[in-house]
Formats: C-alpha cells, structure tokens, sequence
C-alpha cells in the first residue's frame, strides 16, 4: 500500500468516533499493542525528549531498501499515535517517506498534538523520520 | 460568598468546549481568569485615557500617570509597604526575581559567597541565582523538603554561614500547595543578619500579606495571578536595600540625568523601570486588587481551603492515586499521579471532558527529582471554583483511570 492510502484507511477508521474518548480508548488500544523498540535500543541517541512525555525512536533499512521503524514512548496516548505514523511509514522507500505529505493526523483531529509548541515530543518525531529517510535515501544511491 | 454571584463576574467560565462540556477551569496556579471589571478596566483606559506615562505635558498623559501611580498606591496598601517608594512594577514576578539576582548580586555578592533557596522553588526562584552565582563565582545551597512536603527548618540552621548573603524562599509552592512558615524562616535569617526574599507569586491571590508584619526584605509576585492582566508583577524591596542596589536595565524613565561621561539614575522607584511601563497592566492589577478587596481575602481562602479539603478527599477515595504534597498548611493546589499511568495521558483525557489541568513539572524540576517522577497532575483553585466542579474533575479521573489502568 502506498503513504497515502494507508493514511485513507486511518481517516475511515476515525471516521466512527463520535467522541473525544473513544478515539482516544482507541490509539490507547493501539499504543498497548505497538511492537515497541527493543530495550537495548532505548539509548539516550535515540530518545526525543518532549518536555512531558518522552519518545524512543530507531531506524533501519531492510533487504528491500525499506524502512523499518520501531518507537515507545512512556505515554499512552503518545504511544497510540507513535503506532499510526510506523503504520503509514514502515516499509516504505526513504523517498517515498521524504515526499509524502501527512494529512491524516489533522484529518482525524489529532493536529494539536503535533504542533511544535506541544510538549509530547511527536512533533520531532516526524522530523527524526524524515532525517532518517534522507540519510537512508543517501546510502541507498 | 455566593459562587454563583461570582461567576457572573468572569465571562470565559460559562461556555462549553468541544461540543457540550462545561468548561472546569482548575489551572489557576498558572493563570487566574479575569473579572469583568479588569477587563472592563483594560478596555476603557484605551477608549479613555490611553496615554504614554511621566513625560507628557498633555491631559491624556497626566491622567495616564495618575492611573499608574494610584495603582502603585493601591500596592503599598495592599500588602501594607512602608512607603510607595517601595514598589517596583515589573512585567511579572519572575522579572521581579531577575532584578533581585541581578541588582541584590552586583551590590552584595562577592565570590565565595553564598545563597540559600529551598528545593520546592519555582525555576524562576533558581536560574536567576544560579545566573548570578555563575557570574559571580557564588554558591547555591539548597534547603531540603521532606516527603510531606515540608521544609526540613533544621537544615536551615546548618546551612546559614557567615558568607550567607540572602535566603530566598516561597511563600506557597505552585507545585506541592506548601504554605512555607516564612514568619520563622525570616526571623532564623534576620537573627544573623541576613535579609529573606518571598516569592508570594502563589501567595498573593490566597492569603493576606503585611511586608511590615512579615518584616520580609524583598517580595515577588505577579498580578495575572490575582485576576489582573498578564505582564505586570511587583517586586517590593525595602529602601535600604533600592538605595544600595544599581539598576537591572537602562533606558528611559529610569535616569535623572544622561550624558557621555555617565548617567545618574531617577528617584526609587524608577530607577528599576526602564522604558515605558505597562501601565495598562498596572491599572488593571489596581482594579483586581479592588476586587479582591471587596470579596475578602479572608472569604477567598476559606473557600479555597473548603475546595482543597473536599479536593483531596475525593481524590483519595478514588483508590491508586498519589497525592504529591501533605503539608499540614497547604494553599489551593494539589499535584497528584494515577498510579500506572503517564500524567499527560491523564491530562489530555480531563482535557476532553472539560477539565482544564496543568501536568508536566510545573516549573520545578527538583520537586519531581525529589520523587522520581517525570511529572504530575495539578489542580489548583481559586474564588470561583465550585464543589460540583470538584465533582467532575473526580469522574473525569475515574475515567481517566478505567481507560488508562
């Protein structure tokens, strides 16, 4: 599946909550069931520390030349969004990541916590993301 | 005290956000909302008499300076000061705290000197003076606190030296809710001659304050804390003291004289206001001061100490919730964890059931070394908060519970 149609599917998937709380009750669900980044690899290189919660991230190439993220974060909520973005980029190219346009988070309402200002470290995730593409980008030409 | 009387006077508190939740404001260690009169006040002095201050010849500005300078009166009244020389308008009370690390450092502190702050301080309470240490080659001590929340006063007695030059301590820790005994520490401090700074940001809207009773050197606090605008705040210091200290900053207003071989400052309290002034401010924090007045802050505390009763009550029965902060004197703020989850997905949560919190830490990160956390919860009161919005906030962390736990 391309960026953008997984980014479609999410969009239909939120598109059942009424409700503040039970989007929420979701990415809750989807934070505890996050195949998270190996303890080991939790190391202060890979930390993006937001000013309330904290976010693990690491990166690497598989044998196809796609990427493979794995993140945590000591949120829950955090975590639940940290599981929407590794489902829109994982095993995609570096330049399929670098050119992709992320509409999604503010089409399912979750814009406010992506905002540079807001504490939660999401923000910088995103851009950590996008190094990591064009440094992979780089070694795969 | 009619809540619902009061409530008609702040305008924000009756709507309803994301669709149908009334809004519960409970984050009012951070900002306080503002009556109607203050922001009537606000929005008259520009239709009126706005104005630039202290150098107009015209009737706009003479009137603007009244305005100011009554507001300045109505300072000196409200925490009793000596004299109105004696009130300096800042933008807030951490600028009013940077002004004392600076000016009290330059006159006073000399390399291997020492500072006393308390571990339960705002970071406004400690960069300055670790600024000034740094410049100055100073050094910080730190009074602990225990678990309660309560200053250890005995490891005052070991830290005071004869190279102690300033204790500089808050009266109401925005964080744990701690009503310092200041009346001790000033008296421990004076008894070797050592001059004491209250940081009243979180005391001010809570309690009454006498600067002659308390017979404390320098006070801080901020106005929009006590229902006036943002970006006004007083540093009260004794005459002695302004007298002695050189100017934080340079520009108009504060000089008497300028010229290329040197300048001579203006008369207290200008020296320490340069440039033009928020005098906008400074009438609005006359209005809320007014305001308080006419409430009483007598009425204010014992409702707030009613809420935060009830408060902690409700908390505690809820089960699996850590109270951060037991203090036997405790002000209108309580910092709390659910046990198991992360204080930002509590927030976001109360957040969407109407419930306006703060979480993270709150400004003092030595609070949350203290404990091992990464950050709490708070709520924090004021005048017009009421038992059913307590209420709410209880199911709202109920909630927040079944969905995080």
């Amino acid at each position: 599946m391309t960026i953008n149609e997984i980014e479609d599917q999410i969009i239909e998937e939120f598109s059942v909550f009424d409700e503040w709380l039970d989007k929420y009750e979701y990415l809750i669900e989807l934070g505890n069931n996050l195949d998270i980044i190996d303890e080991n690899k939790k190391t202060p290189d890979n930390i993006i520390q937001g000013c309330q919660s904290r976010v693990w991230l690491d990166a690497s190439l598989s044998e196809n030349k796609t990427m493979i993220f794995k993140a945590d974060s000591d949120a829950i909520i955090t975590k639940g969004i940290i599981a929407l973005l590794i489902r829109v980029f994982n095993n995609q190219t570096p330049d399929e990541i670098l050119k992709s346009d992320l509409y999604f988070i503010d089409a399912i309402g979750l814009s406010a916590n992506l905002s540079p200002t807001r504490a939660n470290g999401l923000s910088a995730m995103i851009k950590q993301i996008k190094y990591y593409a064009l440094a992979f980008s780089k070694l795969n030409s | 005290m009619d809540i619902e009387l009061i409530r008609e006077e702040f305008p924000i508190l009756k709507q309803k956000i994301y669709g149908n939740k009334q809004l519960v404001y409970l984050d009012n260690a951070a900002t306080t909302q503002k009556p109607k009169c203050v922001i009537d006040s606000i929005s008259n002095f520009y239709s009126v008499f706005n104005s630039n201050i202290h150098r107009g010849v015209h009737y706009l500005s003479e009137k603007a300076t009244e305005i100011y300078e009554n507001a300045r009166l109505k300072v000196q009244q409200f925490i009793n000061a000596k004299s109105r020389t004696e009130i300096v308008f800042t933008k807030g009370s951490t600028d009013a705290l940077n002004l004392m690390a600076f000016s009290f450092g330059e006159a006073y502190i000399k390399e291997g000197d020492e500072v006393i702050v308390s571990e339960m301080e705002h970071h406004s309470n400690i960069v300055p003076w670790q600024l000034m240490c740094q410049r100055k080659k100073a050094v910080l001590k730190v009074i602990p606190f225990d678990d309660n929340g309560e200053l250890i006063l005995s490891e005052l007695d070991k830290l005071i030296s004869e190279k102690t030059k300033i204790v500089c301590v808050t009266y109401v820790s925005n964080t744990l809710g701690t009503v310092n005994p200041i009346e001790t520490i000033i008296s421990k401090a004076h008894s070797f001659g050592i001059p004491v700074l209250i940081d009243a940001a979180q005391a001010i809207q809570h309690t009454a304050i006498d600067v002659q009773k308390l017979d404390c050197d320098f006070l801080a606090l901020s106005g929009h804390k006590i229902y006036a605008e943002t970006g006004i705040g007083v540093l009260y210091a004794k005459e002695k003291y302004l007298d002695e200290m050189p100017p934080y900053q340079g520009g108009g207003d504060m000089i008497k004289t300028v010229s290329f071989s040197g300048s001579t400052w203006a008369e207290l309290p200008l020296k320490f206001e340069a440039g033009t002034s928020n005098f906008v401010g400074a009438g609005s924090l006359h209005t809320a001061l007014d305001y308080v007045d006419r409430i009483g802050l007598k009425n204010i505390q014992n409702h707030e100490a009613e809420l935060l009763k009830y408060a902690t009550q409700k908390l505690d029965e809820i089960g699996n919730i850590t109270i951060y902060g037991r203090a036997k004197n405790k002000a209108a703020a309580i910092s709390f964890n659910v046990d198991g989850a992360h204080h930002y997905d509590v927030g976001m949560i109360l957040d969407k059931m109407g419930v306006a919190v703060r979480t993270g830490t709150h400004c003092t990160e030595p609070i949350m070394q203290h404990f091992g956390i990464t950050g709490t919860v708070r709520a924090s009161f004021a005048l017009y908060n009421t038992f059913e919005e307590i209420d709410i906030l209880a199911e709202a962390v109920i909630r927040a519970k079944k969905m995080l736990c």
